[in-house]
């Protein structure tokens, strides 16, 4: 009997070779993972439809024009500065729930019921602004279905004021069906991610985490609404910059 | 038996990975991401509307790039993937060459429609 140990009977200490977990990341946290990498296919979906009506058209409303109102301030003449505070707005809330996760890792409790109550703000204004936007096009005349229209005048001059090349119903249309299914349905994302964030302080102050020994849940409510930040950042670039 | 007992310690250490991102890195990455959007809004408000760039595929190839990387730096930061082994890394991000794919034939789609389907009516803009 030979005491050397064979190539074939060394016991194997690799990630992949049993014994230990390979993805070394927490059951929860990976499924939020996968359910936010199928998430950003649907948004993918509705992302590329746009693009591809896009390309399918010779000209579309231009956004320096469509979205140029600062509300309570200005109804025209700033394009861009409003979703520039939208998109500020989301950045910050973003950074303020990476602080969370942060000193969640300290178990600082204190400290993360303070960034949590700074996301859920910041998430709040960034509905509320949103709302302010859609209230502006909704009066405009765009919505669903509907784009501005006066009686007896041809659309040519009701859309005018929208277009830099030239003018076309059926574009018009199409962002308008476009911009509120795709907006809205990063908004109910918001308003989700929102509604996420105040079960977590409420479980933070009542102390679930605290006695559980972890706040990975801060961790994984974190992911999802990085999430939707970075969900808006696509939207930004293709509906207000493109 | 040393070898065994760590084993059985490894999984726990290594469980909470959390090194990575302090606060200093997490305010940095923000002000990267702060530094993409305010050249984004540079381009737009000055460059595009002040008429020293006109509006079209090169504008527009450098917004996506901006965009790009700013996904990158919320992904890789924010969302700590850059901190996951390479197996989950790979397990979440591979799925999107498919994405790629996607947007390559709807795109072609879009453009062919434009090229060879010319019903949309529309008038000259004053």
């Amino acid at each position: 009997m030979s005491t050397t140990v064979t190539e074939l009977d060394k016991v194997k200490t690799g990630r992949w070779n049993g014994g230990r977990s390979p993805f070394n990341v927490e059951y929860g946290k990976i499924m939020m993972w996968f359910f936010l990498t199928s998430d950003a296919f649907t948004f993918s979906a509705f992302l590329i439809y746009y693009g591809s009506q896009r390309f399918a058209h010779m000209t579309w409303p231009d956004p320096d024009k469509l979205f140029q109102s600062i509300p309570f301030i200005a109804d025209t003449g700033f394009p861009l500065v409003f979703v520039g505070i939208m998109t500020f707005i989301l950045i910050m809330s973003s950074v303020t729930m990476v602080l969370a996760v942060e000193a969640g890792h300290r178990n600082a409790k204190k400290e993360v019921v303070g960034w949590m109550i700074a996301t859920i703000i910041g998430g709040l204004m960034f509905v509320g602004c949103q709302a302010l936007e859609w209230t502006h096009l909704h009066h405009a005349g765009f919505w669903w279905g509907s784009i501005p229209f006066q009686e007896g005048v041809s659309p040519e001059v009701t859309l005018a004021p929208y277009f830099t090349k030239e003018i076309s119903e059926v574009s018009a249309l199409q962002f308008a069906n476009l911009f509120f299914t795709i907006t809205g349905f990063h908004g109910f994302h918001v308003s989700i991610g929102i509604l996420l964030n105040i079960i977590i302080l409420g479980m933070t102050l009542a102390n679930t985490f605290e006695r559980r020994g972890s706040y990975l849940m801060v961790e994984k409510v974190g992911l999802y609404w990085h999430f939707v930040d970075l969900v808006w950042v696509f939207v930004f670039t293709f509906f207000y910059l493109v | 038996m040393a070898s065994q007992h760590h084993d059985h310690t490894v999984g726990h250490e290594e469980g909470q990975h959390h090194e990575g991102m302090t606060k200093g890195k997490i305010w940095r990455v923000f002000f990267y991401l702060l530094a993409l959007t305010a050249l984004e809004f540079f381009i737009a408000l000055v460059l595009v509307h002040g008429g020293i760039v006109q509006k079209g595929i090169g504008v527009n190839v450098v917004y996506i790039a901006l965009t790009l990387l700013k996904a990158y730096y919320i992904v890789a930061y924010f969302m700590h993937l850059k901190f996951e082994t390479f197996g989950f890394i790979m397990s979440v991000a591979v799925v999107f060459l498919f994405i790629l794919y996607f947007i390559a034939l709807m795109l072609t789609e879009g453009g062919y429609l434009n090229t060879h389907y010319h019903s949309f009516p529309s008038w000259a803009n004053p």
